[in-house]
């Protein structure tokens, strides 16, 4: 058991299955088989994209890529495989379009669900995020997994939103913590209770809600999607020593949170 | 001779808060921090990392699962589409 490595598979693995869209669809909805991708990793991603999450880097498309590339100039409507409805997609196919929004809504939903907290603007960024795929599809090349490549996509439609509304993502320290002198406490003094009981799911997604804004996010990234240090760190801006930081603080942050009810409880 | 109870307590403190400094870069390194000397005497820093583990374990059991959006929210992609947004 570690704390350095709480998450899932990584984002490069977020194509495989589980995490992909795909895998919290029941089969019997499912419009599009597993596994639109293969296991390139988020070093790729980031090589092959710019903020917009559009491909920038002129590699030699692989798998679904490569698939994608040779059938944009004749997609077949029959044939329903990934690499197809991708290409139909990419060729301005609507219904295929409304097949990909159909494997990946979820997927793309909770992350800006967990990212923002907030039920309203997850609804809008999801909405941005699809109307962002729809104009930048043609230009995805295979350089990693699409699936890899829209959750990049839809990071970054959140990330520029936050900013927009005045979070600095550079300065994480100042900007991020709202009120610093307030953080999360060191554990000292008397001896702390330990959290009781078990934590269901709600009681957790309030906790991670309840975060401020710059510790839910690199939370959310490095502990739920798995990023690395150093991958938070390019993507934000900042140091991995800052990412680090702040991710300690958040979960700190999240332990108060949690052993508030815990607490209420050891009073009655 | 017995320390005084205070200097005994600021020790331990100081300990905790050096320990506790130290976390974000270890456990940011990957470093199992239940083997350190400090977590053998303070059951302060054991509870704490205990928490954090659990923490760590719950969210990765109960996180993961995904939800869905509002069916309309296909229905404003598709009239955005339409009006040229996209």
């Amino acid at each position: 058991m570690g704390l350095s490595n709480t998450a899932g598979p990584p984002p490069g693995d977020l194509a495989n299955g589980a995490l992909d869209g795909e895998g919290s669809v029941p089969p019997e909805n499912r419009t599009i088989p597993a596994g639109l991708a293969s296991n390139n990793t988020e070093q790729d991603l980031i090589a092959g994209q710019n903020e917009s999450g559009e491909a920038v880097k002129d590699a030699p498309a692989s798998d679904l890529g490569e698939a994608a590339a040779s059938s944009v100039s004749l997609p077949d409507p029959a044939d329903t495989s990934d690499a197809a409805v991708l290409a139909r997609a990419q060729a301005g196919d609507h219904h295929a379009f409304a097949q990909l929004y159909s494997v990946h809504k979820r997927r793309v939903y909770s992350l800006c669900l967990r990212m923002l907290g907030n039920v309203a603007e997850a609804e809008d960024l999801t909405q941005e995020s699809f109307l962002q795929l729809h104009r930048k599809i043609a230009t995805f090349r295979g350089d990693s997994a699409f699936s890899t490549w829209l959750h990049r996509l839809t990071i970054n439609v959140v990330l520029m939103h936050l900013r927009r509304k005045g979070l600095n993502l550079i300065s994480l320290d100042e900007a991020l913590d709202p009120s610093p002198d307030h953080g999360p406490a060191r554990s000292f003094g008397a001896p702390d209770l330990r959290l009781t009981g078990s934590i269901d799911r709600m009681t957790l997604e309030k906790a991670v809600e309840s975060l401020p804004a710059g510790y839910r996010l690199i939370f959310v990234l490095h502990d739920i999607e798995g990023y690395e240090h150093n991958e938070i760190a390019a993507l934000l801006d900042c140091s991995i020593g800052n990412s680090k930081s702040q991710l300690h603080k958040a979960r700190m942050k999240l332990r108060e949170a949690l052993r508030a009810p815990a607490d209420e409880e050891v009073a009655k | 001779m017995t320390e005084p109870e205070d200097f005994v307590q600021d020790n331990i403190d100081a300990d905790c808060a050096e320990f506790q400094a130290s976390m974000p870069e270890r456990i940011g390194a990957g470093e199992d921090l239940q083997t350190d000397p400090h977590m053998l005497t303070c059951e302060r820093c054991r509870s704490l990392i205990r928490d954090l583990e659990y923490i760590a374990d719950a969210v990765r059991q109960l996180m993961p699962i995904e939800e869905e959006p509002r069916e309309e929210l296909w229905a404003n992609i598709q009239l955005a589409i339409e009006r040229g947004e996209a």
